[in-house]
Formats: structure tokens, sequence, C-alpha cells
């Protein structure tokens, strides 16, 4: 915000200079991009993560495990690689259908307003009365375990807040002259909606559903630690944890590498999502950095 | 003109009464919601069919939905949660049991972040843009980013295995507390400093932290005596949302360190499918979490006289 007033670039060039200019958010790319390509070429690189072998296992990290091996002899640095494929799918699962949901009923809730207004609002407080992993506990209390549900009860979790979000954004979008104007102009409540409001929600969108995908991923990953995620043997990052409960303190590494992975990701889009705010948000950066 | 702070309170509270409805109804219908017949879930699998019959006509599951929830609700309000589909024991007694081991984890975990979060935000905006900012700030990074779970195992891996200074699980001493506290307020203690930080470095810029120093005063007094109380009051409310996490993270902490409170039961009740217990839990936790907010809110006005009761 120390630029003065150079004449008036264009809003996407400022946003991205200011972007690269955070050079802790470009380290949450690095990260992050070097995690994503790991996990996806996990399965040109690396041999099958439900390999057992019962003569290797809880071996310490060595040249050939460089990771170590876990309490059924299966390969660390295969596993980790492997649930960063569970985990990325089911953050970005997630987080897409909490989009999903979320953006046409808060842009209907906020356009709209009145009573029906009023009762999603009511709905969004209830859901907000539930803390986030609460929710999502309970919802896998009622729908069991497994990929799917795991991704629909973090989703939920997610939801209230994007209809907030994006029912706030609209309400001011609404007031706006220019959309005044091109309801003078005859434009249907739908061009409104997509030409005007949809784009201007776009921004805190954005920087939501990065942080989003680190809660979303380290929700996950309290699920299966708690045993209540995604089902062993897949190797996802909590549920591996969760699995070996009994070794956690006696084989240091069992423990260390899956949870150093959820945290590395988190951070890293922790980095992205702060970084993406002061570049896109400028107002919210004082409080966020 | 002010309303009278009485009538603020009361309306307030009349506020939250649909938020807290609405969570038994929602909890209530979401147990319906299970495939199966409610009855036989609501016993457990272990209940002999005289049992599911006697429940059946007990929570009225042959009467229409209305007529149950408001059973159901009468129920809630006395305390009464049914008995739980594993041990037999009322709910609301196996509640009661594990509460003061939450509660005491809870509060001694939301003390650490304010005292710690607090201290670290007036630090980093003091010494803003210098190695004591930064450094506050890459910790209260790895604050939000940590798994809780993993925290606490890494934490009872250094203390408890390696150095023998803290026992890894279990209640009884002191000592017990801090590696469960500390895990569980990392998080917390991470966004209270963020936000102080934040809220003071705006406060400093205002006009009257210019006249406090104009008049002379020491660096130090202007920040404590005049901008850190203006700066506090949105911190209040960042503690008030944060308890939810809090709530959640208690759940993660408890089965790390072995801790017997409520988050453990309702693990173990949900790989039991123990629902009664189930619902009188997800009840308690939801109503806590609207009652802090309740008193942040209240809170905070009493604190800011700017703000008016409407």
């Amino acid at each position: 915000m120390s630029e003065g007033v150079r004449g008036t670039p264009s809003v996407g060039r400022s946003a991205w200079e200011r972007l690269q200019r955070r050079k802790t958010a470009a380290a949450g790319l690095i990260i992050l991009g070097l995690l994503l390509a790991a996990s996806l070429a996990a399965p040109l690189l690396m041999g099958d993560p439900n390999e057992v072998d019962f003569a290797g296992v809880l071996q310490p990290p060595s040249l050939e495990h460089l990771l170590g091996t876990d309490q059924l002899g299966r390969d660390l640095l295969t596993r980790v690689a492997y649930g960063g494929r569970i985990s990325f799918l089911i953050g970005a699962l997630a987080v897409a259908l909490a989009l999903a949901a979320g953006i046409p009923v808060g842009v209907i809730s906020g356009y709209v307003g009145g009573t029906l207004d009023l009762l999603v609002q009511r709905g969004v407080d209830l859901l907000l009365a539930f803390p986030g992993f609460l929710l999502a506990l309970t919802l896998i209390a009622v729908l069991g375990v497994g990929v799917t549900n795991v991704v629909v009860s973090v989703a939920a979790a997610a939801m209230p807040v994007y209809i907030r979000l994006v029912r706030g954004a609209t309400l001011s979008i609404r007031e706006q002259a220019y959309v005044e104007a091109a309801k003078a102009l005859g434009a249907g409540d739908a061009a409104i909606i997509v030409r005007h409001v949809l784009p201007n929600c776009l921004t805190p969108v954005i920087v939501q559903s990065t942080l989003q995908l680190g809660v979303a991923i380290l929700t996950a990953a309290g699920l299966g630690f708690l045993g209540l995620g995604v089902k062993p043997p897949t190797p996802e990052w909590g549920t591996m944890l969760g699995e070996g409960q009994t070794y956690l303190l006696s084989y240091w590494f069992i423990a260390t590498f899956p949870g150093l992975a959820i945290f590395l990701v988190v951070m890293a889009f922790n980095l992205v999502g702060d970084g993406l705010r002061d570049a896109l948000d400028p107002r919210m950066s004082v409080l966020g950095s | 003109m002010r309303a009278p702070l009485g009538r603020y309170v009361l309306r307030r509270v009349l506020y939250a009464l649909p938020t807290l409805l609405g969570v038994t109804l929602a909890v209530f219908l979401l147990v319906r919601l299970i495939p199966g017949d409610p009855g036989r879930i609501i016993a457990g699998l272990l209940a002999s069919d005289e049992e599911v019959q006697r429940l059946r006509i007990e929570l009225g599951l042959d009467r229409p939905l209305p007529e149950q929830y408001v059973r159901f609700l009468a129920g809630v309000l006395s305390g009464d949660f049914g008995l739980s589909a594993v041990t037999r024991t009322p709910v609301i007694v196996e509640i009661g049991i594990r509460m003061r081991a939450t509660m005491m984890l809870a509060v001694t975990s939301t003390a650490i972040a304010v005292a710690a979060g607090v201290s670290a935000g007036v630090l980093a905006a003091t010494y803003h843009n210098t190695a004591v900012d930064y450094s506050v700030m890459v910790v209260a990074l790895g604050g939000v980013s940590v798994p809780v779970f993993w925290l606490g195992i890494m934490l009872m891996l250094l203390f408890a295995v390696h150095l023998h200074w803290l026992p890894a699980g279990g209640i009884g001493t002191p000592a017990h507390l801090v590696l469960p506290a500390l895990t569980l307020a990392a998080f917390s203690t991470a966004i209270v400093a963020r936000m102080t930080r934040g809220s003071l470095l705006e406060t400093l810029g205002l006009d009257f932290v210019r006249t406090a120093r104009a008049k002379g005063m020491g660096e130090w007094t202007v920040i404590i005596r005049h901008a850190l109380r203006n700066a506090l009051i949105p911190v209040i409310t960042v503690v008030g949302l944060q308890f939810g996490t809090l709530l959640g993270g208690a759940v993660l902490t408890e089965t790390t360190f072995a801790w017997p409170g409520l988050g453990r039961l309702l693990v173990s009740a949900i790989t039991a499918r123990d629902y009664p217990v189930i619902q009188g839990i997800v009840i308690v936790f939801a109503a806590m979490f609207v009652v802090v907010n309740l008193v942040t809110d209240l809170l905070y006005v009493t604190i800011d006289p700017r703000i008016r009761y409407e």
C-alpha cells in the first residue's frame, strides 16, 4: 500500500506484482508444487504402497528405506508420497463441493434478500454453532467412514463460510451504481448475477479457497487419525498415524514423516493464501499477515 | 441514546435460544436420517428385541416426528439424554463424569492462548519489521498450520520419551496437564498473536496514540496503557470464535494424550455407534460454543464504550 499514486495500473498486474514481492507466498507455491509433483509422480517412481514385508518391519530410516518402514514393513516414503494423492484429492473435492453449494446459496440469499435471506442466514448460524471439526465428525458418525463421506463431511464444514462470504459480497455489489445502471438498461437478474455479482465475489472466494484447502486437508487428516476417515490400508497421512498409534512413541519415524507432510502442505496453503490476500485484497493485509 | 445494558443482555440471550433449539432439532433429525430402524439404532446392537420395543414406546418412535421431537426436547431440557447403548448408564452421567477433564483442558489452553498470544502479538507490533516481529510471525504460521495430534505426538516424543520430564498421557497431577494444554493451545495462541499484532499496529497509527506520545510518554506506557486497551477489543471476539476450534482440537488432543474427557468419549461413541451418547455430547459441545460466543459478545459491549446496545 506504500506505492502511492502512480497512474492506474491494471488491477491484475499490480496484484501479481504484489504477490511476487511476497517471497513467503512464492515459497509456499514452491513447496506445494514439489509435494504435488511428488504425489502425482509416485506411481511412476515407486512401488506398491501396500506391499508388506514382515522381515523388515519398523526399520529406522536407511538408504534402502529413506523414511523407514512401518509396522507391516511397508516403505514409509512410498506411503507418504501416495498419501499426498489422497490428501490433495480430498482437499480439492471438498472445497469444490463447498463452493458448488455455497456460492449459489450465498448469491441468491444476498441478491433476493427478504425472508429467504433471513431463513438462509439462520441456517448458516445453526451450522456455525457446530465448531467445524465437530460438524465433520458428527456427519461421519451418521454417514460412516470412507473417502466419499470424508469429502462430504469436510465440505459441509466449509460451506457456511462460503455462504456468508458470498452473501456479504453480493449485498455490497447489489447497491453499486453500475448494477443500478445495468438494471435501468433492462438487464435481467440472471444477467446481473452472472456479469456483475459473481466476478466481484471472485477475489474473496479465491483467497478463502486457498486457506480452506489447508483446513480441509487438516480436517480430513484429523478424521483419519481418529480412525474415522479414509479406511486403512489406503495411505492417507492422518490414517497412517492412527493406524500406527501403538508404535508412535517407540518408533519416532512412523509418526514424524506423515505428520510433517500434513504440516508442510497446510503451511504452504496458508502462505499462498495469506500472500494472495495481501495481493488481491490489501485492506485485509494488516490483520492477516 | 443507549438502551439499558440489562435489556441488551436479555435480547442477546433470547437471540441465542433459537440457535440452541436448532442445534437440538438438527441432532434429532440427523440420527433419524440414518437408514434402518431408529429404535434399533438408538438402543444399540447389543440391545434385546424387548429393550428396543420398550424404547420405541418410551421415545414414541411410532408417533409423528414433531411429537417425537417435543419429547426429545423435553428430555434434553431436563437433562435426560437417554441411556448409553453400550454401558446402559444415563448419558448425562457419562457426560458429567468427563466434563471436568474437558473443561480443565479447554480453560487452561484458553488461558495460555490469551497470555502467550497477547504477549507475542505486543512484542511483534512493538518491534514491527524486526527480527522479533518475523520470528513471532513464523512461529504463528507454524501454529495455525500444524496438525494438533501430530504436535502432541512430537511433544510427547521429546518431553516424555526422550527427556522424561513429563508424563506421556493420562490424568492426575498438574504435570499431566502440561503437554495436552500446550498442544491444544498452539492454534489459538497463533491466532490471538496475529490478531493482537494486527490490531495493535492499526491502533498505534491513531490520533490519540500520537497525542500520548506528543505528551512525552514513554513508548511502553503508550503501548500498554493506551494502545493495547483499545487493540484488545477485537481480540476478545477472536478468543470466543477460537473456542470452537479449541473444542474440535480437544477431541484430537484428548485422543492423543489418553485424556479422559468428552472428546475421547465422543470418538469411542462414534466407533461403537452409541448414538444417545453422540447426541448428548454434540449438543453439549454446540451449547458450550454458543454460550461462550454469547459471553464474548456481552464482554465486548461492556468493554467498548463506542458500541451501542442495538
